[in-house]
């Protein structure tokens, strides 16, 4: 166990430099000068020289990567174009309602979908089964802006119990909550579904109902928490993938979140910013993949690490 | 040369029944088929829209602007006094040819990279599979935000944008359908009739890996659409005066509460289509699929 950790932990090594490279190239990659795209058509060729300076591109493009490659160890990622301001603290403040928004939606949509996945199983073929699908089909197939932008029109204009836009109290967290793990909830449901239907097939499942276990035992205790391995690695997944969902969702609801501020950025072409937040997002899916492989042990002793 | 004659004039009666008997099966399932008309459908009024729309996408009429759902207009009018049925229509020329090229382009390069990296193993395939790795650490969405941001705005772009984010999920797919295939006699038949690795690749291993890919592709129109429209929303995308889903969404978004309809009908219009594209693909997989019922 120790030594898979370990293993797993090294092999990600490489991945992050490669891709901590690509993002350095990010803004190499732009077509035409990025320093006078960044200083805007109407900038003088001298306005133009300090912005080059400013994004370090005067300077050779290994000198560039090293310095790059420091400010990443000591946590130093430039300044932000924009207001002046480190990138450190253009981000950080942002940090806390994207993660309370991830964690709040991850939570309800996992736990949902996880049911809804399960009664179909059981049910399957049976009304419970096709309600839970065509849930789950629409939860895939809705866009999620727009759907942010129905909840808004329901519960916001026309009912007036929740709040529009902004974080001012929890109930600002409900509909963008709603918004974000709807997706997450159907292809929950759709997974658990299909990996439930395989396990109850299996032998143990036959054996467990065969000397006379209820039904409800057989479900849980054999059913369930032998598809929980694979449930858990599709969680991980998708709760890797939601944090940058909040792109779309902090759109439609104008919360101040790191989603919000990648898009701004972009606009704005706060180019260390943005380079800060792909960084940031790629890392943190990174890090729960590995959190998910390294679960894996604890929730099934049969995976072997070799 | 004889031996390919002799490998075609045995294949063709095969195939043809074998898709006799998938139009067969897949008759069966009625959603998936009722799916597939209704892209159908959709795809012919993409082509034939501007001719047979009730009004002029682009024109603006100020005597009627925001105007719901009713009898002139049966989906109301925009901020323009535009036909918001005839711009939906109009615009699912941008949006779905969009979509479907994207897919298209993305497919082939993820389809060209797994068969290489699955057909010739080693160091090409690690290397193939690493790059994959890399792409697969930025979710969606966001590595065609990335892509935008690099490449500038666009509706050109955005469909490049899309296309790179469908590579790396095809390669995978085409790559243990590749080593699976790969095991197959008749592929070492073929070998030993002194095919080289071109006419293998592409005539005896492509085949086998087609059914596995055609779901994958289906469902992928309908995340590119749905991608393709956020980009749009995020104001990444179509210009805001072209009639596309996304731009429209984005713009009657300022409207919401004098005029939801605005941003109701194109919602409406994404759902459907991306809806028929994911059952159209989940009936596929039954069908080409068993194991999978």
């Amino acid at each position: 166990m120790g030594r898979y950790c370990a293993k797993r932990l090294l092999s990600t090594i490489p991945l992050l430099l490669v891709i901590s490279f690509l993002i350095f190239m990010f803004i190499h990659l732009i077509p035409g000068d990025p320093a006078r795209l960044v200083a805007g058509k109407e900038a003088t060729k001298a306005d133009v020289e300090v912005v080059r300076e400013q994004l370090g591109l005067d300077r050779p493009l290994l000198t560039q990567y090293g310095e790059y490659m420091k400010g990443l160890v000591t946590g130093d990622l430039g300044l932000s174009i924009r207001n002046g301001k480190t990138v450190a603290d253009t981000i950080l403040p942002r940090l806390g309602p994207t993660i309370l928004l991830t964690v709040s939606s991850a939570m309800w949509a996992i736990m949902i979908g996880i049911a809804i996945g399960v009664l179909a199983a059981v049910f399957h073929g049976k009304a419970p089964d096709y309600l839970g699908m065509v849930i789950a089909i629409v939860g895939i197939s809705v866009p999620g802006f727009w759907l942010g932008l129905q909840l808004i029109q329901l519960f916001s204009v026309s009912l007036g119990w929740l709040p529009t836009a902004g974080l001012d109290n929890w109930q600002s967290y409900v509909l963008p909550s709603l918004t974000m793990g709807s997706g997450v909830m159907a292809i929950m449901a759709r997974f658990t579904r299909s990996s439930m239907l395989e396990t109850m097939r299996a032998d143990y499942v036959r054996t467990a109902r065969a000397k006379g276990l209820i039904e409800s035992l057989v479900v849980m205790r054999h059913g369930f928490k032998n598809s929980l391995i694979e449930i858990v690695t599709v969680a991980g997944l998708q709760i890797g993938g939601l944090l940058s969902g909040s792109v779309m969702v902090e759109t439609v609801f104008s919360i101040p979140g790191l989603g919000r501020l990648l898009v701004d950025s972009i606009n704005m072409r706060d180019y260390k910013v943005v380079q800060a937040l792909l960084l940031f997002f790629a890392l943190e899916y990174i890090l729960i993949n590995l959190i998910v492989d390294l679960l894996y042990g604890v929730i099934n002793p049969k995976v072997r690490y070799d | 040369m004889e031996t390919n004659q002799f490998a075609a004039a045995e294949e063709l009666p095969k195939a043809k029944s074998r898709v006799k008997e998938f139009i067969k099966k897949f008759m069966k399932r009625r959603t998936a088929v009722v799916a597939f008309v209704f892209i159908v459908f959709m795809i012919v009024m993409a082509l034939a829209a501007p001719y047979i729309v009730p009004y002029d996408a682009s024109q603006a009429d100020y005597s009627n602007i925001l105007s719901g759902p009713g009898k002139a207009h049966i989906w109301g009018t925009d901020e323009y006094g535009r036909d918001i049925f005839s711009r939906l229509m109009v615009g699912s020329r941008t949006s779905l040819f969009s979509a479907l090229t994207a897919t298209i382009i993305g497919t082939i390069g993820g389809v060209l990279l797994g068969l290489v990296a699955g057909f010739f193993g080693g160091l090409l395939d690690s290397l193939i599979m690493r790059f994959c790795d890399v792409m697969f650490a930025f979710p969606d969405i966001l590595l065609a935000i990335a892509v935008v941001a690099i490449i500038g705005p666009g509706m050109i772009n955005v469909m490049i944008a899309v296309a790179v984010f469908t590579v790396p999920s095809f390669a995978r797919i085409t790559r243990s359908a590749t080593l699976a295939v790969k095991q197959e006699l008749y592929i070492e038949v073929a070998r030993s009739l002194g095919c080289r690795n071109g006419r293998l690749l592409f005539v005896h291993v492509l085949p086998g890996t087609i059914p596995s890919m055609i779901v994958n592709f289906t469902m992928r129109i309908g995340t590119a659409i749905l991608a393709a429209s956020s980009l749009s929303f995020l104001g990444f995308g179509a210009n805001v005066t072209e009639p596309d889903w996304g731009a429209m969404l984005s713009q009657g978004r300022n409207y919401l509460n004098t005029a939801p309809h605005i941003v109701l009908f194109p919602g409406i219009l994404i759902l459907l289509t991306v809806l028929a594209f994911n059952l159209l693909g989940d009936g596929l997989r039954d069908t080409l699929d068993p194991k999978m019922n």
